[in-house]
């Protein structure tokens, strides 16, 4: 696991409260790991804090499962 | 129109003594007090460092890791008081049933402690970094608003805040809930949990808090002896389940008392201190009494409101007194925050689980460290240990800033 996808995967385990085995690539924030809106306001705002960066709304809103977040992650 | 009668069927209690009714009953009538040194935050820079706390609390042992986490204390309070009062009264809300269970319940001060960390962050990071939770943490109607998500409890959902009154006119909008017609049952009573740096400075600035026995905790709240310096800050949760008289019957529950009678009224008088007469106090108690059809010689036990400040205690006395004439020292009078401190918002809640399982199991919990009686505080106060007696009523008062007052009386439920 590279270290953005380690750091996300925390990230997601520490707010959402779920098991690291359960954040796969392909897990949907809403439907995989039972993210609702304001769940997923937050852990953007987690991400930003941890990579130190912002995250335009309209580019957050893309960010549907966890993969679509280390992609996000990675070229920034 | 025909009223309902209301009865008590099912109590719940975490607080500084215990955390659940029976731990907290038992040390009540042992006479423990619950007050020790703060460890909620480092109070080594505060005048008063002691209060009534909730010890060991896990909130996990009563909702998911995640759900903690977006809540402030004094709702996790609520949803764990409400899932042991559930289980107490043996009451399943179902959705044929949900639409009539209501949720009234008394917040003093909502989440204080949630306020003072986003404004930490904000003042540290821009506004950009608050979390979209701090609202819906701090709101004080969350607390309602998670036991009716956790329970399933769809009918009214109201708090009441009316400082140190809040949980017992939740209790009396509660009963009339119930009396109408309008819900079947009702979780209510009153959560608080603001032991937090704001919340003991800001009573603190208003000389409101003990300060003489930091070192001697369990001395310091000491309603109607001369030495008494002012309340300890104290949090937690006492919830009811108030319920129809022809529902808990039907259902054959545990009927612990009836509420008989509810009075509420205004000093109009002074933002923090009571009327010197009593006669706001005096004006709630008769309204009680009032609405029950009660003449005062039938009441037998007041919870007093008894908070150990200097004003409350002497003015609470002069009250009962003045509505109580000649009766009034034949009353047996127990100031349980002597116990657990002074709940706040959640106060009534918890006194009015006291008062009924005080008429169910023919005890009347005492008054500890009434050592020197102030003159002026001259009735009989249970400064021996509890008592075992039969009372027939019990009466509780709660009295808040804003000059509100609030009593509500409770029957021996014979069966």
């Amino acid at each position: 696991m590279s270290d953005v996808a380690a750091k996300v995967t925390k990230i997601i385990v520490d707010q959402l409260g779920v098991n690291a085995e359960d954040v796969k690539p392909e897990a949907s924030f809403v439907e995989d790991l039972g993210a609702d809106s304001l769940d997923l306001t937050e852990l953007v705002m987690a991400m930003e804090e941890e990579f130190d960066i912002e995250i335009a709304d309209g580019d957050a809103q893309k960010m549907l499962k966890v993969q679509d977040a280390i992609d996000y992650i990675k070229n920034r | 129109m025909n009223f309902k009668r209301v009865v008590v069927s099912g109590l719940s209690a975490l607080t500084p003594l215990g955390n659940d009714l029976k731990t907290t009953w038992d040390n009540l009538v042992a006479g423990h007090s619950g007050i020790a040194p703060i460890t909620l935050f480092d109070a080594s820079a505060y005048d008063s460092r002691i209060a009534g706390e909730v010890k060991n609390f896990d909130p996990e042992a009563f909702m998911p890791f995640k759900q903690t986490k977006r809540m402030d204390r004094f709702s996790q309070f609520a949803v764990a008081g409400a899932k042991m009062l559930l289980e107490n009264a043996a009451y399943q809300i179902t959705p044929d049933n949900a639409e009539d269970v209501g949720v009234i319940m008394g917040v003093g001060l909502g989440g204080l402690h949630t306020i003072e960390v986003y404004h930490e962050k904000l003042l540290a990071s821009g506004p950009g970094k608050i979390s979209p939770f701090m609202i819906p943490m701090l709101i004080s109607n969350m607390a309602p608003g998670q036991v009716a998500i956790f329970t399933g409890a769809k009918g009214p959902n109201i708090i009441t805040t009316t400082a140190c009154a809040s949980a017992l006119h939740a209790i009396g909008c509660a009963w009339n809930e119930i009396l109408l017609g309008r819900c079947v049952s009702v979780i209510t009573g009153g959560v608080e949990a603001t032991i937090t740096p704001l919340g003991v400075a800001g009573f603190t600035a208003l000389k409101a808090l003990s300060t003489k026995n930091n070192d001697h905790p369990q001395k310091a709240s000491r309603p109607f002896d001369k030495e008494r310096d002012g309340f300890v800050i104290g949090e937690g949760a006492g919830l009811l389940l108030l319920e129809s008289l022809e529902s808990a019957q039907a259902r054959g529950a545990t009927i612990y008392a009836e509420i008989v009678g509810y009075g509420a009224s205004c000093d109009a008088y002074h933002m923090t201190a009571p009327h010197e007469s009593g006669e706001g106090m005096a004006r709630a108690m008769r309204s009680a009494l009032k609405s029950a059809g009660l003449q005062p010689e039938a009441i037998d036990h007041i919870n007093a409101h008894a908070t150990s400040t200097f004003l409350n205690d002497v003015t609470e006395t002069k009250a009962i007194k003045q509505l109580f004439g000649s009766h009034a020292p034949h009353i047996k009078i127990s100031a349980t925050k002597s116990m657990t401190g002074h709940l706040l918002g959640a106060a009534g809640g918890v006194e009015s689980v006291f008062s009924a399982l005080a008429l169910h199991e023919g005890i009347i919990p005492g008054t500890i460290n009434l050592d020197n009686p102030d003159p002026d505080c001259d009735l009989d106060y249970v400064s021996n240990g509890s008592e075992h007696r039969q009372c027939q009523y019990a009466m509780c008062n709660s009295f808040g800033f804003g000059g509100t007052n609030a009593s509500v009386i409770f029957k021996r439920w014979e069966g």
